[in-house]
This record gives structure tokens, C-alpha cells and sequence, in this order.
């Protein structure tokens, strides 16, 4: 049935769930991340935001790669969410030392890495 | 064109001994232990006697040599020691490979070079015996690189290892001039030696490229055989010069400029009298007898190519003779007694390049020889004067030396250094000097170089004895030198502590010469007495290019058989020796033997010739016909069918070279009788003669003739002032802001503006940097959708 979907390029039915669904949640929560990163100065909500377009892309990965029958797609997402726990633990280590040095999680604290 | 041929396949070059390379070898070896012995700081006399040993093998070598050339019949042999040069391009292939050239001129060049280099080595010994332990070696090293360096220049094979020889003796003089480096004078001559110096290098140098571009070969065997060159000398023969290209006969004119350079005429003395501030064993070897003649063999060697130039000889003649009157009206008004041999040098050289112009190559050359050998001793005895009496120089502070205990010896060196200098007849000096001026008389348009010479040798034998009256004559006084050769070395000689109580003379006891120098004086006195000899000896039939020549003497038929005879293969059209010959074979030389020999006869191969074109004759071509009648040599290459002999050649009435006896030598008596009526009869004291006097009547003339006639003056404000000032204007206008301002530091403030510019986006502001990143991305998805669009991909 999938490789009849694949082969048509569109959802037939709206009805059932089809690759369609997959990316519009994906490319949802991309856009709320990349929201959420832009407008907030708290440095742990924007790492959670950088996160919440980490697993946009995920689902958007993995839906690809039922449509398309190949498990490449997939086992390439359980090795981004083996990296991306490693990442999350870094990045809040980092957070917390950023934190004790400024008293603060506002992003605006450190400009003077500027150019 | 087949006799062309013929004779270019008779001078066929043989090749020679390979123990040849010795010659050049032992020096460079000396110069090897020198070196070792300054690493393991030695502290003896070892070095001297490495370099004596060295180079007496040297010489030994070149004596094997001379015998073994003569045994192989006298031709020209080259002996390769390895490949050098060898650069292929279409056209033309640049070969010079390391090798050497030997004939009898590279032979008489050698054998002076390397003995008087042997007996000078061991002189230096004692007299730089102040300087063991302390520059000693650094001497030696340098005095042995000279002789390798002056080895390659005078054997070389080919003009690269000439001006490798070239340059190897100028930077060995520059060495030994500044020797004394604490002395800022002594720095300052090492300096004007090697800058006036480079401008007549450039000159070789552009020689060598031009001989190289017009000839396609710097080797000497292949470019005197070269067809081209014999095509030149054919034309110069016939005195049709406008058939010779310009390129060809500018060869001549840049390898001039070398040749001044070195050998300090004219316009480039000035740094040879500043020479004397190194110590005086290299005055004697470098500055008098060896590395100044270079350019007197340059000329020599390259004969052909000056003989097809038109104005090269004419200004080699003029040029000699005003630096020979130039050099002697300045050495007459010097104190310092080294320098007025400096002049005296520059003044005899002057002689030499004279002898060159007027087509004596002979005289020329002889004269170099008789000149190395009195000049070394002239200026080794003034350097026993100031090793002993501590640095005194000056003429008025010194007299009577010659009753000093222990002074004999230098007083009959410098006597016998005097005599020849002056040209007191039946001395070597007296007849070398004589063959020049007599044959400026013979060359028809030389007639006032002849009388500028004769007057010079009059100023010189006023000169010369100036000094020897003046030092060795009259009543004894003497005053210490108010410098040492080197302070420190003072300190460290035990025998000088009186010096320091320099106030005190009376306490000033002098250190006669010792054994070294003594007999190095001997030697040379006996040499250069000997000389005389080779006037006499030696002549007979030489082989020249196929013809057999007769040649007067030694030095005559040694540079017959070299490059430097200008007698060709093209004698067969130049003239028929008619009437004239009758009468210039007894008014010849009273010394030439048979009196009555008659002109070798000569086939007419071409009977071309044509007494009635007369107008197209180069004067000094019509002077190598007469030079063939008297000397019974074939007429050389100058000689041309339109060469006529017009009135017979006099000297008022007389033949030159018989009346150039009596004349120059009358001359010589009378300027040392001026001399010893002026600076020895009635003299009192040291510091005041009867000259003092007359010198004040001739008002400011002796003081500027004292002060060079301002003539290092005259080129600083018209050559060093102009070209600071033109380069302190180039610095600051050019340098500064162009090259500095505007290319350096505008290529440093290019990238500065263009990171001024984009810096703004390098905020530290971490949601400005995202903000970009998604209009980037945003723009990339656009572009994206936009293409598909277009394409079609989207439908």
C-alpha cells in the first residue's frame, strides 16, 4: 500500500494519516522553536527551543524514511537523539556555569563577544 | 677564407698537464690551514710559514709548468678541472667550464705573481709578527685567497673564471685594505677600494654578456679562433671599421672600463692611494705589483678584440698618460712616503696602459714585470721603515736612516727601488719605460703622449729621489710614529714599551728589520736588477700563428706567442716591405744584435695593395707598420693594402727607440740631481730642505697638488653629494610614500576597511546572529521555491 502512496507523490484520502501530517507537525514545531529562540532571552528556554527544532527535524526524518521504505532514515534519528542527549547535557552544564558567573540567564549578558 | 681556416686549425689548442690545476691549488689549500689555524686559535707564527710553503709549491708549480709548456712547442694548452657553467638554450649554449688557459702571457703573468707572492708571504711574517694571535691567521687566509683568486684570473680559460679571479682579488683587497678594522680611515679606503671598484666590474661584466651575445662563447680558445673575430681583424686591417658591427667594438670599450678600474687609471685612481691604509706587505703584492696589472692583462689577453675596436686603444693611450702625469704632479707634493709610491703605482700603471694604446703590448707588459718587482721592493722598504721606526711615514720627520746600525740593507733596497723607478739608465725600470715612450713616437698621432711621458719620467725620477734624499740622506733625525700597526699589539710587544714615552724621541730606539725582511729586500734587489736581463736574452725565432717571428727579447717573445701579438694571420696582404725596411733595420735598438738582418721575406698572397688610399688609415694601424719594419716582426692585424708609410718616422731626426735613450735617461739624471740639489745638499735638519723655498713661489699650486688637486673633493660634491641628495629625495618621495605608504601599508588598510565594514554584524548579540541565520535560511527557501516555480518543479 505505501510503495502505491510513494508512488503517487500525494495523499490520496485526508482522511488517513499520510506523510503530509508528518511534515506539517514537523515543520509546526520547527517554526515554534525558531519562535521561541527569537524572542526569548532566557538561555535554558531558548536551549529547549533549539531542542524542540533538533526533534522537528527528527520527525521529519523518520517520516521520510517509512515513505520511502528505507531504515537508513531512522537509524540515522536513534544516533541525533544519542547525540543530542549527550548535547542536552553539555548545554545545561553550560547554562549553569553561564548562570554562576552572571547571576542571570538573560542571552544579553554576554555581548561582548562581539566582533 | 681558406688561409682563415688553415690558420685558425694551426692555433689549434692542445690540451695540458693536469698538475696544472696545482698552481691554483696550493694558495687555496694555504688558505685552508690558515683557516683551521684561526678555529684551533693559534697563537704562533704557524700560520706564515703554511702560507710560505703553500705558495713557494705554487711557484715551484709554475716554473714545472713553464718548462713543460715550453717542451710542448709553445702553444696555447687548456686543462680542465671540472665542468662549471654548461646552461643550454636554442641558439646558443653558455659553456665555461672550470678550467685553465696557459700560454706563454698566462705563464709570464704567473710566474711573477706566484714568486713575488712567496717572497712577500715570507716578509709578512715579520712584519705583521704584532698581529700573532690576533689577526694572523685572517691575514694569511686573505693573502692566500688573493693569490688563488689572482691565479684564476690570470689562468682562467674563459672571462667567467676571469671575473670569478676578478672579483675574488677585489673582495681579497677590500679585506686586507680594511685589515685594520678598529681604524675608521682604514674601513672607509676598504669601502672607496670596493665601491670604485664596482664600476668597473659592471663595466667587464657587460663586456662578458656582449662578448657572450655577439660571439657565442666566453672561452678563449673558441673565441680567438672565432670566425667573426678574424672577419673583425681582417676589416680593422684594412681599416674599414664601418664593416665592424658597433656591438663588437663596444666589447672592447666596456672591458676598458674594467680594466681602469682595477688598475687605477684615471677616472677610477682614486681609491688606490687610499689602498695604503692595509698593511704593507699588501700594498706591496695587491696594490703595486699583482692585482693592479690585472687590467694591464686584460687588455693584453684581449688584444684582437681591442685592435677591432676604433677608439678602444686611442683612449687606453690617452687615458694612461694623463693618469701617468696626473699621478706624478701629485706624488711630487706628498709627505707621506707610502703614498707617494701609491701615486708612483698609479703613475707607473698609467705607463703600462700608454705602452698598450701605442701598440706595444711588449712594453707594456714588460713594464708590468720590472715594475712588480722594484715597486714590491720600493714599498717593502718603506714598510721595514715603518714597522721599525713605529708607524712614521712622513718624510719630514725621518733622515739619514741609512747610518742608522741595522738600516743598510733597506737603504740599498730602497736605492735600487729608486734607480729603477727613476729610469737611471741600464736598469730594468730604464729600458721597460724606454720601449713605451719610444714607441709612442713611432705611432703616428702618440707624439704627445710621448712628450707627456718623457716629461713624467722627469717629474718621477724627481720624486722618487725626493723620498730617497730625504729619508735615507743627510743628517740623522728621526721621530717615532705617533701610531702603532695595532694598539693592542703595541701593548703585547715587549721591545716597544719606550713608545709610550712618545713625547721623549731620545728614548725612541728603533727595531731594525730582522731576517725575513732583510732577505726578501736582498732578493728582490738581485730581481729586480735581473731583470734587466730579460731585455737581453731570451729573443729569437717564436712561432707565431704559423709565421715565425723573430722577437727582440724574453718579454717579447712570451707576448708574441700569447693572444696579445697582434700579429695575424692577415700579414700576407698589408704591405710589401720595400725601401723603408732598409733603413729601420740599423736604426734599430743599439742593442740589437745582428744590426743588418734583413725582414723576413713574406709571400703576397694578395697583391692588393694600393698606396693611393691613403685617407681611410687609422693613424695607430700605420704605426703597427712601422712597428713591423723596425722590429722585423710581420705587420700586424691594423695594418692594412691602403696603408702608406709617409714621411720616415723621427724623433727629430733620429729613430725613436735609439734617441729615447739618451733623452729619457738625460731626463731621469737631471730630475735626481734637482732632486738632490733640493731635498740633500745643505739640508740641516729633517723637516726643512731648500724645496721649501721654491715651493713657496709657485703659491697655492704645491698645496693643491698636496691636497690630490681636490680631486676626491671634486667628486664628492659632483658624485657623492648629488646622488645622497637624489636618494634622500627618492627615500623620502618614493620609498616613503609610494612603495611604503601606498602599496605596504595600502594593502594592510584594504582588508582593515572591509572589516570595518562588516564588523557591525559581529554584534555578541546571540538573537541578532539567529535572526540572521533565519532571514538566511528563509531567503534560501525562497530562492528555493522560486526556481521550482519557475521550473515547473512544483506543478
Amino acid at each position: 500500500m505505501m510503495s502505491t502512496l510513494a508512488q503517487s507523490g500525494v495523499p490520496e484520502i485526508m482522511g488517513s494519516i499520510t506523510l503530509a501530517h508528518y511534515l506539517f507537525v514537523s515543520a509546526v514545531m520547527f517554526v515554534l522553536g525558531l519562535i521561541g529562540f527569537l524572542t526569548r532571552r532566557n538561555l535554558i528556554i531558548m536551549f529547549l527551543c533549539t531542542e524542540l527544532m533538533f526533534q522537528a527535524a527528527g520527525i521529519a526524518l523518520i517520516a521520510f524514511s517509512r515513505f520511502h521504505m528505507n531504515l537508513d532514515g531512522q537509524t540515522f534519528v536513534i544516533f541525533v537523539l544519542c547525540v543530542a542527549a549527550a548535547e542536552a547535557a553539555m548545554g545545561l552544564a553550560l547554562t549553569v556555569l553561564l548562570f554562576r558567573k552572571r547571576e542571570s540567564l538573560s542571552a544579553d549578558e554576554w555581548r561582548e563577544l562581539s566582533g | 677564407m681558406t688561409t682563415l681556416a688553415a690558420d685558425a686549425a694551426h692555433s689549434a689548442v692542445t690540451s695540458g698537464p693536469a698538475w696544472a690545476i696545482l698552481i691554483p691549488a696550493f694558495p687555496i689549500l694555504g688558505f685552508a690551514l690558515a683557516g683551521f689555524f684561526a678555529a684551533t686559535g693559534n697563537k704562533n707564527k704557524l700560520p706564515a710559514l703554511a702560507t710560505v710553503v703553500c705558495l713557494a709549491a705554487s711557484f715551484v708549480t709554475t716554473v714545472l709548468l713553464y718548462f713543460a709548456w715550453k717542451d710542448a712547442g709553445g702553444g696555447a694548452m687548456t686543462v680542465k678541472a671540472w665542468d662549471w657553467f654548461d646552461i643550454g638554450s636554442p641558439g646558443a649554449d653558455f659553456v665555461a667550464s672550470f678550467s685553465f688557459y696557459i700560454d706563454s702571457l698566462t705563464i709570464y703573468w704567473m710566474l711573477f705573481v706566484t714568486g713575488l707572492a712567496t717572497l712577500i708571504g715570507l716578509y709578512a711574517s715579520e712584519y705583521m709578527s704584532h698581529d700573532v694571535g690576533l689577526g694572523y691567521c685572517r691575514f694569511f687566509a686573505a693573502f692566500n685567497l688573493f693569490v688563488f683568486s689572482m691565479s684564476c684570473l690570470v689562468m682562467g680559460s674563459n672571462l667567467v673564471m676571469l671575473y670569478l679571479g676578478w672579483e675574488g682579488v677585489g673582495l681579497c683587497s677590500y679585506l686586507l685594505i680594511g685589515y685594520f678594522y678598529k681604524k675608521p680611515s682604514a674601513v672607509a679606503a676598504a669601502k672607496k677600494a670596493f665601491i670604485v671598484n664596482r664600476i668597473g666590474d659592471l663595466g667587464l661584466a657587460l663586456g662578458l654578456y656582449l662578448t657572450f651575445v655577439h660571439f657565442g662563447t666566453v672561452e678563449y680558445a673558441d673565441l680567438f679562433a672565432n670566425e667573426k673575430l678574424l672577419t673583425y681583424v681582417d676589416a680593422a686591417g684594412r681599416g674599414a671599421f664601418h664593416e665592424i658591427p658597433v656591438a663588437a667594438q663596444g666589447i672592447a670599450l666596456l672591458l676598458m672600463v674594467g680594466a681602469f678600474g682595477k688598475s687605477a687609471q684615471f677616472p677610477l685612481y682614486v681609491w688606490l692611494p687610499d689602498a695604503m691604509e692595509g698593511p704593507t706587505p699588501v700594498s706591496a703584492l695587491i696594490h703595486a705589483a699583482t692585482m693592479v696589472t690585472a687590467g694591464v692583462y686584460l687588455v693584453a689577453r684581449f688584444y684582437p678584440l681591442f685592435l677591432t675596436s676604433q677608439f678602444a686603444l686611442p683612449i687606453v693611450a690617452w687615458v694612461g698618460a694623463i693618469t701617468a702625469l696626473l699621478a706624478a704632479t701629485i706624488g711630487m707634493a706628498q709627505f707621506d712616503i707610502k703614498r707617494i709610491m701609491a701615486y708612483s703605482t698609479v703613475s707607473q700603471l698609467g705607463y703600462m696602459f700608454a705602452g698598450l694604446g701605442v701598440l706595444t703590448p711588449t712594453g707594456g707588459a714588460y713594464h708590468v714585470l720590472t715594475h712588480a718587482f722594484f715597486k714590491a721592493l720600493l714599498f717593502l722598504a718603506c714598510g721595514a721603515v715603518m714597522h721599525g721606526f713605529a708607524g712614521q711615514l712622513d718624510l719630514r720627520k725621518l733622515s739619514g736612516l741609512w747610518r742608522v746600525k741595522g738600516w743598510m740593507v733597506v737603504t740599498i733596497g730602497m736605492f735600487v727601488g729608486c734607480i729603477n723607478l727613476a729610469g737611471v739608465p741600464f736598469t730594468a725600470g730604464y729600458f721597460s719605460k724606454d720601449t713605451i715612450i719610444a714607441e709612442c713616437f713611432v705611432t703616428p698621432g702618440a707624439g704627445p703622449i710621448g712628450w707627456i711621458l718623457l716629461f713624467t719620467a722627469f717629474l718621477t725620477a724627481y720624486y722618487t729621489f725626493r723620498v730617497f734624499f730625504r729619508v735615507f740622506m743627510g743628517p740623522t733625525e728621526y721621530h717615532a710614529g705617533d701610531d702603532l700597526h695595532d694598539a693592542e699589539a703595541a701593548a703585547a710587544h715587549d721591545e716597544e714599551v719606550e713608545h709610550e714615552a712618545e713625547t721623549g724621541d731620545h728614548h725612541f730606539h728603533p727595531h731594525a728589520p730582522g731576517w725575513a725582511i732583510n732577505s726578501v729586500l736582498a732578493i728582490l734587489a738581485v730581481c729586480s736588477i735581473a731583470a734587466t736581463g730579460l731585455y737581453f736574452v731570451g729573443g729569437g725565432k717564436v712561432d707565431v700563428h704559423g709565421h715565425e717571428v723573430k722577437a727582440k727579447h724574453y718579454a717579447q717573445s712570451m707576448v708574441l706567442q700569447s693572444t696579445a701579438a697582434y700579429v695575424t694571420p692577415y700579414d700576407h696582404h698589408a704591405f710589401h716591405p720595400d725601401d723603408h725596411s732598409g733603413d729601420h733595420a740599423n736604426a734599430d735598438h743599439a742593442e740589437e744584435p745582428p744590426a743588418g738582418v734583413e725582414p723576413p721575406e713574406r709571400a703576397i698572397e694578395r697583391p692588393v695593395f694600393e698606396p693611393d688610399v691613403t685617407d681611410t688609415i687609422a693613424p695607430e694601424r700605420e704605426a703597427d707598420l712601422r712597428e713591423a719594419l723596425t722590429h722585423h716582426v710581420p705587420p700586424p692585424a691594423g695594418v692594412g693594402p691602403q696603408g702608406s708609410i709617409g714621411e720616415p718616422l723621427s724623433f727629430f731626426g733620429y729613430d725613436p727607440h735609439k734617441a729615447m735613450y739618451y733623452v729619457s735617461g738625460g731626463l731621469g739624471a737631471l730630475g735626481i740631481l734637482l732632486a738632490a740639489a733640493l731635498h740633500w745638499v745643505g739640508r740641516r735638519d729633517a723637516a726643512h730642505c731648500a724645496m721649501d723655498g721654491i715651493a713657496k713661489r709657485f703659491g697655492p699650486i704645491p698645496r693643491w697638488a698636496e691636497n690630490k688637486w681636490y680631486v676626491d673633493e671634486f667628486y664628492d660634491s659632483t658624485i657623492r653629494k648629488p646622488l645622497l641628495a637624489v636618494s634622500t629625495w627618492v627615500f623620502a618621495a618614493f620609498d616613503r610614500l609610494v612603495i611604503d605608504g601606498l602599496i605596504v601599508n595600502g594593502f594592510g588598510y584594504l582588508p582593515r576597511i572591509a572589516g570595518s565594514l562588516i564588523r557591525p554584524t559581529q554584534s555578541g548579540r546571540l538573537h541578532a546572529y539567529a535572526s540572521g541565520m533565519a532571514v538566511g535560511v528563509l531567503v534560501l527557501m525562497l530562492i528555493v521555491v522560486l526556481v521550482l516555480v519557475r521550473t515547473g518543479g512544483l506543478s
